[in-house]
């Protein structure tokens, strides 16, 4: 396509006033596409993740029936009925009965209570712990940041487990606080680590530099720069953790360490169920399958989550 | 001279959830053998994606060259070589390096092997004599002790001397074309210097054709032979590069000029800094790209698209200022040695 | 090299006897008589004996010293609480090689299982085979391993018959164990090893590599498994700590005379010797198991190796 100062017929048809110099018009806004703030850019990002908003709508049904399920049953978990021992579900009972008689409906959204609130109070509890001490350790630096990982590291070569059942036969108890002491002794390691290492990072980058140089004062580098960017990786670390504390509830439970009666709790459920459960597979598998949906969603909701929250994938 | 590649009509587009981006908009050009053709742009203006698509790089179902364009190396047809010719195109017939050799080489494998492995696949060397070529090869970019570096992991050197284990790695089997995207830009300026004097001499050595892709316009003028200057995904002038820096058309052009900083400048004013921002380029243009930002714009400008207008044979420049009607405005990269 | 393995296998004996101590304190701080429940109807006479042996007539500090010197110098850990006569250490030992059967077994199909499902998965991204790998890892990650070996069991050995529930001593006593133990240690290395996968393809030296002309295929066998699979090693730890965990449970469901089933019995028996003999083992296992990762890491990965 060249043109060699030869007029075409197009080029004919140019009117003259179409040549005059306008230049820059400086009221234009030139097209953009709008801009989002973070948090309601990862809003977006997440319900368009179908599966991690499914999972959300998950759990919010099932902390529904947390709430509302053992009033919806009509039965009282601890209600004995001497007549309707080990009953498969039916209309009366829709999860079945145990061996007491007890509705089972009833008892596997009472566990529940139990079994979420332990899970969401030992990872919240852990995090606040671990990135706090991460936090601090990172802004030190040098021979204190040396000093608190060497202990993080100790911590973390005790398989957690054996601290968590140490702790449940030290302490006898069985109480709910024993329980949340246990799990979250070194539970909260891992956060550390992770805030720790985030933290450092942001430190050393060029932002951050940039605003030191440009003479904000530390605490407000923290606040403005620092937090921000951890605050979702912490998120996206308690959403996480919440399966393995309900996990870890459910197993010492099963042990034997766990809940008591008269409270119950999923891994409780599972236990009692354990021995019968050839004859009544059923009163293992509700609980059973709570306690892996709840895991399940939460796990998914946290791949949503940290894809959500990456601001490098912002777009 | 002999054509070693030709372009024609290359778009590319990239399928983003935004929709498509029109990266590459309709650009051709030519490659003669040992000749230096320089793509200068600023960032986003589409040169890497031209760049990569030479060797096919751009990943499908993402990055899409559109069936309308057209390329041919030496003889061949890129665009519609299967798997397997493409393998063998790669390296052999054109060599690539890229911008950052802090993570463009395998970190896990020595520097030796790296340079092997092209050569092992395309010359059908053995392992000793392999390895043989690749000593002589460090020893060609200047790499001093070559005999004991070629056992080195990527990490035991210097950013100055990854870059040119990159170029040992591209030249390593002579290829015709040597396509190199920014490879100066993540280096502090003396080496630099260096790595661009390497250049020089290996392509006098052994007649390359480069393909050299950057936004500096200060590496260009000693070492490219074309220019072609690129805005938005679109070719806006090209010429050879005395044509380019003495006697250049196109406003955008005289902005990049202008904004490279002058030694021994009297006068104690700001830099030159080009306002605006490019424009979207999931939107169609169908005028020129340049409009919102040319001091020069004229109504006809954000209406349509300007022809290419041919001003000698090797020079040819997109602007409505180019037009009869248009009224002759001052190059004012000239006007501020005034 | 050698100045770093001798750091971390300080480490490794601080850790250890940090953890045996505490573990040796936390337990004596137990109230309570840790015989009572056996020496209840024995005559007093004989119950002093049995004091003595334990040693539980002297302070706590004198016993700990006395422990850690059996256990230094002969690897002692002393008498079962409930089983008089019976040494712990013996009764760990043999209970160990136990478990190490189906759990070693777990480990290694685990973690090859888990390392093919993850390079599919990667190599497959978005399309079926991911689905399934994917689908697969997270049941192996949320569902309860006494689920998992409740159900295995009610549908492989109860219904179908194919495998006996519970017992120990030949091949087919193993089968459901090792799967239900390897499920979690292929979920786990699948996603990693799918996640490490990506990421490594999506660097700037596999461009480079595609730019000399490097087939796919060897993209991939030679630059991007190599890289992708050097941080698999730290999972090792986790894995190691997970089977043991999940041997406690599998043990008792399928009737297993492991570690784990004698474990939980000595925690329900408040045998406390036996418990602070099992921690003090556990403990061990892993700290060594730490410690050669950490060297292997060292040893295979370019960038730390030459210190």
């Amino acid at each position: 396509m060249m043109v060699n100062h030869d007029v075409t017929d197009r080029m004919e048809n140019i009117p003259d006033e179409k040549f005059t110099i306008i230049g820059i018009d400086k009221d234009a806004e030139a097209p953009t596409r709008p801009r989002v703030g973070y948090w309601r850019d990862a809003w977006r990002r997440l319900k368009e993740n179908k599966v991690a908003f499914a999972a959300l709508i998950i759990l919010l049904i099932l902390v529904f029936f947390i709430l509302f399920g053992p009033a919806i049953s009509g039965y009282e978990f601890e209600q004995i009925d001497a007549d309707a021992i080990n009953k498969g579900p039916s209309a009366e009972h829709w999860f079945g009965t145990d061996d007491l008689g007890r509705d089972l409906f009833a008892r596997v959204w009472q566990a529940g209570r139990v079994s979420i609130i332990i899970g969401i109070l030992g990872a919240v509890i852990a995090s606040v712990v671990g990135s706090i001490y991460g936090g601090i350790a990172a802004y030190f630096g040098g021979a204190v940041d040396d000093i608190m990982m060497r202990i993080v590291e100790v911590l973390l070569s005790i398989p957690y487990l054996i601290i968590v059942i140490l702790i449940s036969v030290i302490t006898d108890s069985k109480s709910l606080g024993t329980m949340l002491v246990a799990l979250t002794l070194t539970g909260w390691c891992g956060i550390a680590r992770l805030v720790r290492g985030q933290m450092l990072q942001l430190k050393s980058q060029e932002y951050v530099l940039a605003a030191n140089a440009l003479g904000v004062a530390p605490i407000k580098i923290i606040l403005k720069h620092m937090i921000p960017n951890t605050i979702g990786m912490i998120i996206v670390a308690i959403t996480f953790d919440i399966p393995g504390y309900i996990f870890s509830e459910a197993f010492l439970s099963y042990v034997g360490l766990g809940i008591q009666p008269p409270s119950t709790s999923w891994g409780a459920l599972a236990s009692a169920a354990q021995q019968n459960f050839m004859f009544y597979p059923y009163q293992l598998m509700f609980p059973a399958l709570m306690i892996a949906l709840t895991m399940l969603s939460f796990t998914l909701l946290g791949d949503g989550l940290r894809d959500a929250l990456d601001p490098k994938l912002r777009k | 001279m002999e054509k070693i590649l030709e372009v024609e009509n290359l778009n590319v587009s990239f399928n983003t959830y935004a929709g498509e981006v029109k990266a590459v908009r309709g650009v051709s050009f030519e490659l003669s053998r040992g000749e230096t053709l320089a793509f200068v742009g600023e960032s986003g203006c589409g040169k890497t994606v031209t760049a990569k698509s030479i060797l096919r790089l751009l990943k499908p179902p993402f990055a899409v060259i559109k069936p309308e364009s057209k390329i041919v190396c030496n003889g061949k047809d890129v665009l519609k070589m299967n798997k397997k010719e493409l393998c063998e195109f790669r390296g052999d017939e054109v060599g690539m390096i890229f911008q950052d050799p802090m993570t463009s080489l395998n970190p896990t494998m020595t520097v030796g092997k790296q340079i092997m492995e092209s050569l092992m696949i395309h010359k059908k060397l053995d392992k000793k004599a392999a390895r043989e070529e690749a000593i002589k090869m460090l020893k060609l970019v200047n790499i001093p002790s070559p005999e004991k570096r070629i056992d080195n992991y990527p990490h035991e050197m210097s950013g100055g001397m990854r870059q040119r284990v990159m170029i040992a790695i591209a030249l390593a089997c002579n290829p015709n074309v040597l396509i190199a995207d920014e490879p100066t830009t993540a280096l502090d300026v003396t080496i630099q210097a260096q790595i661009m004097d390497l250049m020089m001499e290996l392509k006098t050595e052994m007649n390359t054709a480069i393909i050299l892709v950057t936004h500096d316009l200060g590496v260009v003028a000693n070492f490219a032979d074309r220019i072609q200057v690129m805005y938005a995904g679109e070719v806006v002038e090209r010429g050879t590069t005395k044509e380019i820096f003495n006697e250049s058309k196109h406003p955008y052009t005289w902005a990049l000029l202008r904004s490279v900083p002058r030694l021994g400048s009297e006068s104690k004013e700001e830099l030159y800094a080009l306002g605006g921002t490019p424009p979207d380029l999931l939107l169609p243009l169908n005028h020129c790209p340049f409009a919102d930002r040319c001091e020069y714009c004229m109504p006809i400008c954000k209406e349509r698209k300007p022809p290419e207008t041919v001003l000698s044979d090797t020079h040819k420049v997109s602007c409505w200022l180019m037009h009869e009607k248009a009224p002759k405005v001052e190059s004012f990269y000239d006007r501020r040695d005034k | 090299m050698a100045k770093f393995i001798v750091k971390r296998i300080g480490y490794m004996l601080v850790t250890l006897f940090i953890v045996v101590t505490a573990t040796f304190f936390l337990m004596h701080s137990i109230p309570g008589d840790p015989l009572a429940h056996m020496a209840r109807n024995l005559p007093e006479q004989t119950r002093e004996n049995y004091y003595e042996k334990y040693g539980l007539d002297k302070s706590t500090s004198e016993q700990y010293l006395i422990f850690m010197k059996n256990l230094v110098t002969k690897g002692d850990l002393g008498e079962s609480l409930r089983y008089p006569g019976r040494e712990v250490t013996d009764t760990l030992l043999t209970n160990a090689s136990v478990s190490a059967q189906p759990g070693g077994l777990a480990l290694l199909a685990g973690i090859a299982i888990g390392i093919l499902l993850g390079i599919v998965a990667a190599l497959n991204k978005n399309r079926w085979p991911d689905y399934i790998v994917m689908f697969i890892a997270i049941l192996g990650i949320t569902v309860p391993v006494f689920v998992l070996a409740s159900v295995l069991q009610y549908f492989l050995s109860v219904k179908l018959m194919v495998l006996p529930t519970t017992g120990w001593g030949s091949w087919q006593n193993v089968v459901l164990p090792v799967i239900v133990l390897s499920f979690g240690t292929i979920a786990t290395y699948a996603r990693y090893v799918k996640s490490n996968m990506l990421d490594v393809m999506g660097q700037d030296y596999i461009l480079t590599a595609e730019a000399k002309g490097v087939s796919k295929l060897n993209v991939v066998k030679k630059h991007v498994l190599k890289n992708a699979f050097l941080p698999c090693m730290t999972l090792l730890v986790g894995q190691v700590s997970g089977i043991f965990t999940g041997s406690f449970v599998v043990e008792k469901i399928f009737g297993i005379p492991g570690l784990g089933f004698y474990y939980i019995n000595s925690i329900n028996d408040r045998d406390y010797t036996m418990i602070i003999g099992t921690t003090v083992f556990a403990a061990a296992l892993f700290v060594f198991v730490q410690l050669v990762v950490d060297i292997a890491y060292s040893i295979m990965d370019p960038r730390i190796r030459v210190k």
